[in-house]
């Protein structure tokens, strides 16, 4: 059995060495379609996973509520030139007080300011928060030690730096106990946090969040140093802007309660805010909508190297047609000799099928070029477009295939089928060949 | 010649191939048909050596590839080893080419990119049946032919003479009933195709029945009986020499 199979393969491919470019060719064929569908899957198997991994930095269990700046007209009514709006602290007590289901809130803001040391500067993002701070947004500490309950409640100068904060305004010097100043401020140094990769805007509704750049106050001491104002000049008009909390981060206990405790909130903001000047998000509703985009995409990728694979199929068609046609002699021979017609379609069929599997493993192999491709066309790209590399979003900037093992099942299975499907009609125009006919043609 | 006295020895002897009033009519389609063949009776005997001749469009290629399987007759009966095939279908039409018939044409028909050894088996492996000694026997029928050196060159690597021995060997592979040949010197010069028909008839002293159209007399004389076809009728059947039974 194994051996008059080997024997037929052997038949096979014998009679494809007969046109060498020919099948290489149409090998190449579904090659290209093989290596694109495990490409594009790849492709976007890694962008789904960077934001599934982003997503899932945010905390599945949280709810993440934010002053969003509402439209400019809507503010202006007053004729005041300072806008107050987003959530108040107001906002925070009573989430805390009204809402059984949390765990942890933690309320924070967020001011840009240049923050200085000796003569090193660094516009940084300054951030007033609790304690809580740190476990919810995942970040670990580098050295010293990160705001606690009663550097708050004391309302100490004490300042913890990101990662990219102390390497810049301390290059040479470990920064615990120096001071940096901000504003006219100056502010005792107590820790440094570890690296953070940056998590990336997700929607609308949620901006990029670098936290290495950042510096960490607590609250009660952003409040009494800066207050709640901001000014900011804009072509010459002086704007300002009130704003109590830029976020308030709630954590549940358990992921059912999630949405539930994300509604009553909701409800909550609703009854004391004129304007929607405020935002709830929820990573988990993220990670679901996110995972919903992948399926829908992958199977958009599968469909365009499909595609590929189609027009691949037509070619070995082609070719076989051809084969056939020439090979008419031989096919009256074989008939004349005894082949029944269910010999012949076994044949021809046999070579399309060696032809679309070769194209389907080398395909494979082709396939596990992604990452070494990817990484050579980065930076192929970024010696000859460097500005356009720089301008590319984060995500497609970082962007690391992730090969799924089903997309190279799908791959062969879609290209052996590819060759029975294609190969089906020239076998049989063979097969149905009258063989006083075939054995005279020259 | 004693007429009677071959009739009478041929009859004693086994019938292996059997026509009956066969016709053959082709249908050229506007209604305009051809009868090709209109009531052809002959039988073939067990060993028997046979030329048709006749001149072109008297029917005789027609003939050949109703005897070989590859058509079926418009009416009439053909027996063949002792079964009406006439009425087969396709696929068990091919399992008897495959078992009961040998081919050799005048174009000789080897598969180009198949060695000579393999293009002795070819019929062999459309027998439903496993083959053991499939090589063994192609190897050894490749040197009664006479070309025990050339196993693995391919047919273009040989001469014409030898390509037409490697179908030779090919025809009788598979022990068949009959073995039909066409034009089997039509493509080759008279030196050559006189040792072909040298081959044919050391086959056929040995014992194996072949039907051979041509149309040279020179090569029908090696034959022990003629069936001369015209316009689709036999002509005559004349007895080359007295029938000697072995």
């Amino acid at each position: 059995m194994l051996a008059e199979f080997l024997q037929k393969l052997r038949l096979g491919v014998g009679s494809l060495m007969l046109h060498k470019l020919r099948s290489a060719l149409a090998v190449l064929g579904i090659l290209i379609g093989v290596t694109a569908v495990i490409w594009l899957v790849a492709m976007g198997e890694g962008v789904s996973y960077q934001a599934q991994q982003q997503i899932k930095d945010l905390g599945a269990t949280n709810i993440i509520v934010r002053s969003v700046k509402p439209p400019q007209e809507s503010t202006r009514t007053g004729g005041t030139l300072f806008i107050p709006y987003g959530l108040l602290r107001e906002d925070y007590s009573r989430i805390i007080s009204n809402v059984p289901t949390i765990r942890q809130a933690v309320p924070m803001r967020e001011i840009s300011r240049e923050v200085r040391n000796l003569d090193h500067v660094l516009d940084a993002k300054l951030v007033g928060c609790t304690p809580e701070y740190l476990e919810l947004n995942h970040l670990h500490m580098a050295r010293g030690r990160f705001l606690m309950e009663e550097d708050v409640n004391r309302c100490e100068n004490f300042a913890v730096l990101g990662h990219k904060t102390a390497e810049i305004l301390f290059p040479y010097e470990d920064p615990i106990g120096e001071t940096v100043q901000i504003g006219s401020d100056f502010y005792v140094v107590i820790g440094e946090t570890a690296e953070r990769t940056a998590s990336a805007a997700i929607g609308g509704s949620l901006e990029a969040r670098e936290y290495d750049t950042d510096v960490y106050i607590p609250l009660s001491t952003l409040r009494w140093r800066i207050g709640d104002m901001v000014l900011t000049s804009r072509s010459g008009s002086i704007e300002g802007e009130v704003v109590e909390l830029s976020q308030i981060t709630v954590m549940v206990e358990e992921l059912g309660e999630v949405d539930p405790t994300a509604e009553v909130i909701r409800g909550l903001l609703q009854k004391f805010h004129k304007n929607v000047d405020y935002a709830v998000v929820i990573p988990k509703e993220l990670l679901r909508q996110a995972e919903m985009l992948r399926t829908l995409f992958n199977v958009l990728l599968v469909l365009i190297a499909g595609i590929s694979l189609l027009v691949g199929g037509i070619g070995i068609m082609n070719i076989m047609l051809a084969t056939v046609t020439e090979r008419t002699r031989e096919i009256g021979i074989r008939r004349a000799l005894g082949a029944t017609r269910g010999d012949i379609i076994q044949q021809f069929l046999t070579e399309t099928i060696v032809l679309s599997g070769m194209g389907g493993l080398l395909g494979v192999l082709g396939g596990f070029l992604c990452h070494p491709a990817v990484a050579v066309a980065r930076r192929g790209m970024a010696r000859v477009f460097p500005e356009m590399m720089a301008s590319l979003p984060m995500n497609i900037k970082n962007i690391e295939p992730r090969i799924a093992p089903w997309s190279i099942v799908v791959a062969l299975a879609i290209s052996v089928a590819v060759g029975v499907l294609f190969g089906l009609y020239p076998a049989r125009r063979a097969a149905y060949m009258d063989p006083i006919e075939a054995l005279r043609h020259e | 010649m004693n007429e009677t006295a071959a009739a009478a020895t041929l009859s004693d002897r086994k019938i292996v191939a059997r026509v009956v009033d066969l016709t053959k009519v082709y249908h050229l389609g506007n209604n305009v048909s051809v009868d090709a063949l209109r009531g052809v009776s002959i039988d073939f005997y067990q060993g028997d050596f046979v030329a048709i001749m006749g001149a072109s469009g008297s029917g005789k290629s027609t003939l050949l590839n109703l005897l070989g399987c590859l058509d079926h007759p418009t009416s009439g009966q053909y027996v063949l080893g002792g079964n009406d095939v006439s009425r087969l279908d396709d696929e068990a039409l091919s399992g008897i080419r495959s078992r009961y018939i040998g081919f050799i044409f005048q174009s000789y028909n080897l598969i180009p990119q198949l060695k000579v050894v393999e293009n002795i088996q070819v019929p062999l492996s459309y027998q439903r049946r496993p083959i053991a000694d499939a090589r063994q026997r192609a190897i050894r029928l490749a040197r009664l032919v006479g070309l025990g050196d050339r196993l693995h060159h391919r047919p273009t690597e040989l001469s014409g003479g030898q390509q037409q021995r490697v179908a030779i060997a090919r025809s009788i592979v598979n022990n068949p009933h009959i073995i039909l040949a066409d034009e089997p010197t039509g493509n080759l010069d008279s030196a050559t195709g006189g040792e072909i028909m040298d081959l044919l008839a050391a086959l056929n002293r040995a014992g194996r029945t072949i039907i051979m159209v041509t149309h040279e007399a020179e090569v029908a004389a090696r034959a022990q009986r003629i069936v001369r076809l015209r316009d689709g009728l036999v002509e005559e059947v004349f007895e080359n020499r007295p029938v000697t039974v072995e």
